[in-house]
């Protein structure tokens, strides 16, 4: 199949079911992207989140952008692009036009209790299978724990979390380097 | 005249918002409940719980329905206001679009330079630490109620969640198919 309408395609059904917020994209690209199609491996999966997040604007987008233009450049990136914002778009704008009361219906609403607590679950799993392409060890598994409690029990934002990070990873860095050229 | 302002306001909120779909509908409000008064706060409140309930990312769902009510607002038809929720959803969206062009760019050039592998050695522990804090910040009673106001919802919820950890986790079972059927248990239970 043409490359541009598959994952024009793929990108529509992550998009009709990215449900409550742009991490609830994050199990679904990983099963369909990184696992079936095998477009980006599990390590530039990591960095592609780093990346998403640290960029303004809306995060499911930004990884859509990024994905897309590895595959096929910007012409690439156009087309995930339109394939996550579509569904929604589409979605959003039957509701607007025909049924403003949609959230009354109590179907509706008790479909979502049971979608609710199962997405939370879906961005749970992955945090454990990040950690391992991230190759977290016993040196390293305070970075995770910090960052999570800052921004769960102190509210911080996630993107001082990215730049402190990625500040403190750049100096070690540097640190190791001129360690290693000391010897 | 409010199409410029429209994509003017969106254009702006695309480029500042950091920090995902909730810090972006702060910044919604704020121009434009507050500062325009083109939707009521009521019609916000519902168009939040709507961008919500919907599939799709929060920021564009909420976009394309405020640019909608707002162009109704001002007494435009029905097409207008289609017109509307183009205009701010392809604004919301163009100043990440060229941003992460760049990025992308530039990270697929330089991904094996030292100094951009040590930023990154940072940054993939911090990730996980974001999804984590994500999943827990989700564990409210938005989403699970509590065992004092509905128990048998809170009941439900919790056997879901395990349901589909354990499912997605170790038996390897397609999310969108453990959506598809969590909603139905839904149906069904409540």
């Amino acid at each position: 199949m043409n490359i541009y309408l598959e994952s024009f395609g793929i990108f529509f059904k992550i998009g009709t079911f990215t449900i409550g917020g742009g991490y609830a994209m994050i199990p679904l690209i990983e099963e369909e992207i990184v696992n079936k199609k095998k477009w980006i491996n599990k390590e530039d999966f990591v960095d592609l989140m780093a990346i998403a997040q640290s960029a303004p604007g809306v995060f499911a987008v930004n990884m859509a952008i990024f994905i897309g233009y590895k595959l096929r450049g910007i012409k690439g990136s156009i087309m995930t692009t339109l394939g996550t914002i579509l569904p929604s778009f589409l979605i959003i704008l039957a509701i607007a036009l025909f049924f403003q009361q949609f959230k009354e219906y109590q179907l509706v609403e008790n479909i979502f209790k049971g979608i609710r607590p199962a997405v939370v679950a879906l961005i749970a799993a992955p945090t454990f299978s990040v950690a391992k392409s991230s190759k977290i060890n016993r040196y390293t598994i305070w970075i995770p724990v910090i960052s999570a409690l800052l921004i769960w029990l102190l509210g911080v934002s996630p993107i001082y979390i990215i730049i402190i990070a990625g500040i403190g990873g750049y100096l070690w860095g540097r640190y190791k380097h001129s360690k290693s050229e000391q010897k | 005249m409010i199409f410029l302002q429209l994509f003017y306001t969106f254009l702006k909120i695309g480029l500042f918002g950091f920090g995902g779909g909730y810090a972006m509908l702060s910044m919604i409000q704020g121009e434009v409940v507050t500062r325009y008064n083109w939707i009521s706060t009521s019609e916000f409140t519902d168009i939040v719980a709507i961008s919500q309930m919907t599939p799709g990312p929060i920021g564009i769902n909420s976009a394309t329905y405020v640019g909608y009510t707002a162009i109704m607002n001002a007494g435009y038809s029905q097409t207008m206001g289609v017109l509307g929720s183009m205009t701010a959803t392809f604004a919301v969206t163009l100043p990440s679009f060229i941003l992460m062009l760049a990025i992308s760019k530039f990270f697929l050039k330089y991904q094996k330079h030292p100094m951009v592998e040590a930023v990154f050695s940072g940054l993939r522990p911090a990730v996980v630490g974001l999804l984590a804090a994500a999943a827990l910040l989700l564990m409210n009673a938005e989403n699970f109620s509590t065992p004092h106001d509905n128990l048998y919802q809170f009941v439900i919820s919790v056997l879901l969640f395990i349901t589909a950890f354990v499912c997605t986790r170790y038996y390897k079972i397609n999310p969108i198919l453990m959506i598809v059927l969590c909603g139905a248990a839904g149906a069904i239970l409540y």
